[in-house]
Parts: structure tokens; C-alpha cells; sequence
């Protein structure tokens, strides 16, 4: 698992990488009313924005980690917003991406260097 | 708090809310709570099921005095559209600061209080209103009351919460004001607030401003709410946040707040005119403004905030002034300006978010049925 200086995680799952926010993102956000995912199929460079969040407070942007194609969304989270709050590290991830260059996981931080960064 | 960013002040009630778990943000120059632990969301529905107690102390109380009550009234309706004569003593009113143009420079609610008008305006525009007071007012003392906290107890529980401190409260309509002693402190109460719930708003000396806060949190009806739900329940009672729903670019009418100008200063009416930009203001009502504040449903899920541009085909009708998702309805809402034509409750319109058009309905105002002890 490595995680970004933008509070995303990324959970290698056979080629794919999986992303989602952390927990101390998904309580920064507060409560999560509101989802617009990529399409599958999508290719996205690494830092494009590719999904909207909108919290009661405010709308963030999740940024692509990595360079790829987007090849699964979890759609659930677009009828129940609010599982981002309640599940941010399990069942809310956003969506699978097959990196075009997976190398470049290498620059993201363990979870010690993350915990460090939002201690 | 001299080592705070651009002087921020704080409130008496500053450690109260980092006791609490406030969550503290820079606000109209206060360092104010935007939310507590349970997060927005909660806080609103708690409001709106039980009761919720805001601290508004950034707001600003001010008294105005004159040789006489009649010369009180006459003089500050020299400066807004409302008629403050035949204000009972006891009675509350909203009012509107209007500028030369009819644009709106604030907007207060003034009280009767017997030998005195007590008035509460917004925080960032308290110094200008004092100012703009003093400079028009001659012969009528404007005193900003400096000493007071002002607390805002609102939600269907609480008329019960107060009543177990001071009975009495029960007994206070919609928009009566009274002073009543709550913990042997001298507070003066109005039955109003900023909800669309019952409710009350409670102007206590600051020494005694936390313990009365203490008391009231001690009931288990109530939690302490912070400005993040205090806006999302504003919005959804569809009630104007000063600038954003309303400015100075906006006119009473437009801003669809005639009902605060009575018959009285309405064209032939006994009073009629005699406030800054009357000539605009006093037209439209009559003819009706070229452009109407209204409510707005987006038709899909993502909450369109302000800023957020309108359209109908390629004609740019204005802008969303507040927006947000309502945690009471479940859907995102907004309010906005449109052109009259366009301002009938069904009426389908356009809004640009993120580079993309999307349908957006308009709705009367409030989204959501006050529920006010009239």
C-alpha cells in the first residue's frame, strides 16, 4: 500500500492499482454528499484531475495517481456518497487503474512517511 | 490573540469552542467555529429535530436613541424602506440599509424596546453600519454594545430548553423581543433566529455568556452548532446570506424582500418614500424588478454553489448566489438571480458546472416550510 502527499491510497491488487482517500482525508472533507467518476476506458495522465467530490462543505478533485486506463469504477458510491465517510480505506475506493507506467508508485510514501505527513 | 493572523479577534466564548471541539475559522475578522465533531451534516438535522445553540457574538448589537420615540422611528426609516413607527414595543421587524441606488447595504433586525431601538447587524458590515448611523442620524445616539454576547438557541426543542431556565419564554411569539434574566444575567431575548426554526436569539452580558451557554448545553436536547450548518439551514429556509444573496448591486424587490417594506412606505402610503434609492425601489414594487432572487433545484446530485454561471441557450442570465447540498431534503439547492420572465416556480434553465451544462429548476422559496410559533 503507498499513499500520496493528496491523501490517496494505492493497494497493488494483481496489475491494477486500486485508489481511494484516507481516512484523515474523508474527515477533512467531512460529510461526502456528492461523486462524479471517470468513465472506464478513460486514459488519464498521472495529476489529471479524475473525479469530483463535493462534501457539505466544498468540491475537491481526486487526481490521478498514475499514468493509465481506468478499467473499474465503483459505482455504489455514486448512489451512497456517504460510504466515503464510513469506509474510506475498505469498500469506498474509486476506481481501478492499469498503470502505463508502474514505476512510477515507486515516488509515493509507505505508511509511515504518510502517517508522518499528517501527524 | 495578538499572535493570530490578520488580528483576528476573539469571542468570549473562544475557549468554550476549543473545548467543545470546535473546528475554528477565520470569519468577518472572528475566529468563529465552523463545525464540531459531528460534522455539518449532523449538526443540521440535530437543529432541525431537537436544538442547536450557535454563538453569533461576531455580530453586531447596537442601541440607538433619540429625544423621543417618534423621532427614533422617523430617523432610522430615513435610512431603510421598513416602517419602524407602529412597531409595537416588544415587536421585532427585518430591515434593509439601502444605499442611493436601492442597492442593499445590510440587512438588520431592529427591535422595540421601549426607550430604545435595539439593533443587530451583520459582522462584516457592523463597522459601516455604525458609521452610515452615526453620519445620518443626528440628534439619535448609536451605541454598539460591546459587552454582550449573543447566542442563538434554535430547533422545535427550544422553547422547552429556555422555558426550564425562565418559564416565561413559552409564552413569546414569533418575533416578540422581552428581557428576561436567565442565570441571574439580564438578557434580552428575541423569538427569531436564522433557521427557519422556532427559536430564539439571546443577547447576554459576556461574563455571564458562558455559564448560560454551559446551562443550555447541559440539556440533552441540545448541541452546539457551528456556521457550516448554520448556512446549510439558512439555505434551505431560503433566507439571504449579505454578500452573497444580497449587496449592493441588489435591489429589495429583486432580492424578492418586499415583504419587509410595509404598506406604509409603499407608494401612497402614509409614509411613503423618504429612504435612500426610494425612487428605484418604490418603481419596482410597483412594476416589478427586471430581475428576481429565486430558488433553485439542480437536477442532478452535485451541489451547484455560488458563482456558478446561468443560462438559457446562449443568454447568460446571472449567477448562483448560495448553493449547497440540504441535508434535511437530501438534494442540492441553490438560490440565484434570474430575469423575471424566467422566475416562475417550474421554470427550466441551464447552469454551467465544471465546463458542462446541466438543467436546473426553479423553485419558490423556502425550500423548506418554516416552522415558526406565530
Amino acid at each position: 500500500m503507498k499513499y500520496t502527499e493528496e491523501h490517496e491510497w494505492l493497494r497493488p491488487e494483481d496489475d491494477l492499482i486500486v485508489v481511494g482517500i484516507t481516512e484523515h482525508a474523508a474527515e477533512q472533507l467531512g460529510d461526502i454528499v456528492f461523486v462524479e467518476l471517470p468513465e472506464v476506458g478513460t486514459e488519464v495522465t498521472k495529476d489529471e484531475e479524475c473525479v469530483v467530490i463535493e462534501s457539505v462543505k466544498a468540491a475537491s478533485d481526486i487526481l490521478a495517481p498514475l499514468d493509465g486506463e481506468i478499467v473499474e469504477v465503483n459505482e455504489m458510491l455514486v448512489a451512497n456518497p456517504g460510504k466515503i465517510n464510513d469506509d474510506p480505506m475498505g469498500d469506498a475506493w474509486f476506481f481501478k487503474i492499469k498503470p502505463s507506467e508502474p514505476e512510477q508508485m515507486d515516488e509515493y510514501l509507505d505508511e509511515a512517511e504518510y502517517n508522518r505527513l499528517i501527524g | 490573540m495578538s499572535d493570530l493572523p490578520d488580528e483576528l479577534r476573539g469571542l468570549p466564548l473562544h475557549d468554550l469552542h476549543a473545548e467543545l471541539g470546535g473546528k475554528m475559522v477565520p470569519f468577518a475578522g472572528y475566529e468563529m467555529p465552523v463545525q464540531y465533531s459531528p460534522g455539518v451534516m449532523k449538526e443540521h438535522l440535530h437543529t432541525r429535530a431537537a436544538a442547536g445553540l450557535f454563538d453569533v457574538s461576531h455580530m453586531g448589537q447596537v442601541i440607538l436613541r433619540g429625544a423621543d420615540a417618534e423621532t427614533l422611528a422617523l430617523g432610522l426609516e430615513g435610512l431603510i424602506p421598513a416602517a419602524v413607527l407602529g412597531l409595537a414595543e416588544g415587536r421585532q421587524r427585518y430591515g434593509l440599509l439601502t444605499n442611493d441606488e436601492g442597492g442593499i447595504l445590510d440587512d438588520l433586525m431592529f427591535a422595540n424596546r421601549g426607550d430604545h431601538l435595539f439593533v443587530v447587524v451583520n459582522a462584516a458590515c457592523k463597522a459601516a453600519d455604525i458609521a452610515h448611523m452615526r453620519a445620518a442620524l443626528p440628534g439619535i445616539d448609536v451605541v454598539e454594545v460591546t459587552d454582550r454576547c449573543l447566542l442563538a438557541l434554535q430547533g422545535p426543542g427550544a422553547e422547552a430548553v429556555l422555558a426550564r431556565l425562565a418559564p416565561e419564554v413559552a409564552a413569546m411569539r414569533f418575533m416578540d423581543v422581552a428581557t428576561v434574566v436567565l442565570e441571574g444575567a439580564e438578557c434580552w431575548i428575541s423569538r427569531s433566529g436564522y433557521t427557519g426554526e422556532d427559536g430564539y436569539e439571546i443577547s447576554v452580558p459576556n461574563d455571564a455568556a458562558e455559564a448560560l451557554a454551559r446551562r443550555l448545553l447541559a440539556d440533552e436536547a441540545v448541541l452546539p452548532i457551528g456556521l457550516g450548518a448554520r448556512d446549510s439551514l439558512r439555505l434551505e429556509a431560503g433566507l439571504c446570506l449579505y454578500g452573497h444573496d444580497i449587496d449592493t448591486t441588489t435591489t429589495p424587490v429583486e432580492a424578492a424582500l418586499h415583504w419587509s417594506i410595509q404598506k406604509a412606505r409603499r407608494t401612497g402610503g402614509a409614509r411613503a418614500g423618504g429612504f435612500p434609492g426610494a425612487e428605484r425601489v418604490l418603481a419596482e414594487l410597483e412594476g416589478g424588478a427586471s430581475r428576481l432572487r429565486v430558488g433553485l433545484r439542480p437536477g442532478g446530485r452535485a451541489p451547484m454553489r455560488e458563482g456558478v454561471a446561468l443560462f438559457q441557450g446562449d443568454e447568460a442570465l446571472g449567477r448562483i448566489t448560495s448553493g449547497a447540498f440540504a441535508p434535511s431534503l437530501q438534494i442540492p439547492i441553490s438560490m440565484g438571480y434570474v430575469p423575471r420572465a424566467l422566475a416562475t416556480p417550474g421554470t427550466v434553465i441551464e447552469a454551467e458546472l465544471r465546463g458542462k451544462r446541466a438543467p436546473v429548476t426553479v423553485d419558490s422559496l423556502p425550500f423548506l416550510p418554516a416552522n415558526f410559533k406565530r
